[in-house]
């Protein structure tokens, strides 16, 4: 897309990655803590696609191809712990969990 | 105004939406669906910057296996609404807001304020966004890492399956 500049899509971006910045320092639900991870990484995935394309480089999308390998296996540990989790405390709300906390 | 400006405010206004969605909902299953709708989104962003194979692999990978793992455990655990909020977690949630509102300004700052002038994306003669460049480079120069993210995930897979069951044997 030759019209647009790379600076909506670096904006877009850092509005995306506030938001979820937001959501994990304010929600009480793991799960949803969980999905503004996702949605973190994500935006970053965006900047790296966002100057992969300025620059002409094949090297942002290994990248984001990397990001998404460790965003998946992040998933599938992630909501493993919240199932022992919840077997172990009967809740999802991470300010009800403080075993390490003193 | 062109058809661009048009697709990218489309697709950005969306994007933005849903994560607020995400974010803000009581509900879970809400925050999934809504999560769902900003993978697709990102997945158009994604293609107005030519890169196709990401956007697909945005779809399968996003959209389709991590979703599904997230509503599979939601169902599990039958979630419901949450309640509202203590009085005493109000003001922690205020905190967060406005330490990430910071943030925030100061990434736009970063990204926005201190270009001169606009950069508008030129016009590469080569193919480098194409399935065939990406395999190209991950099998060349970057082989070692493709490895490394497949033991990383064979360990991931491994480890979620030791920690979510009850016994082992």
């Amino acid at each position: 897309m030759q019209n647009i500049p790379l600076e909506y899509y670096l904006g877009l971006s850092a509005v995306l990655f506030t938001i979820g910045t937001v959501g994990v320092l304010t929600r009480r639900n793991a799960i949803i803590i969980f999905m503004s991870i996702e949605i973190m990484l994500n935006s970053v995935n965006l900047t790296f696609i966002g100057f992969a394309s300025y620059f002409g480089d094949t090297v942002g999308q290994i990248f984001v191809f990397f990001v998404m390998a460790v965003a998946a296996a992040e998933a599938a540990i992630g909501l493993a712990i919240v199932l022992a989790l919840f077997r172990l405390k009967q809740t999802v709300y991470v300010d009800e969990v403080n075993l390490l906390k003193w | 105004m062109n058809l661009y400006y048009i697709l990218f405010g489309i697709l950005s206004i969306l994007a933005i939406a849903s994560a607020l969605v995400t974010v803000t909902s009581r509900h879970p299953v809400k925050s999934a669906m809504a999560l769902v709708v900003h993978f697709f989104m990102l997945a158009g962003l994604y293609l107005s910057l030519d890169a196709q194979f990401v956007a697909v692999m945005q779809i399968i990978v996003y959209a389709g296996a991590i979703m599904v793992l997230v509503v599979f455990v939601i169902m599990l655990l039958n979630l419901g609404s949450e309640e509202i909020d203590r009085q005493q977690y109000q003001l922690k949630q205020f905190g967060g807001i406005v330490l990430s509102a910071t943030f925030g300004l100061a990434l736009l700052n970063a990204f926005l304020l201190n270009a001169k002038e606009p950069h508008f994306f030129p016009v590469h003669p080569v193919a480098f966004t194409t399935a065939q460049a990406i395999g190209q480079e991950l099998f060349t120069n970057y082989l070692v890492q493709f490895e490394a993210i497949g033991i990383l995930l064979t360990a991931a897979i491994i480890g979620a399956v030791t920690l979510a069951k009850r016994k082992l044997i």
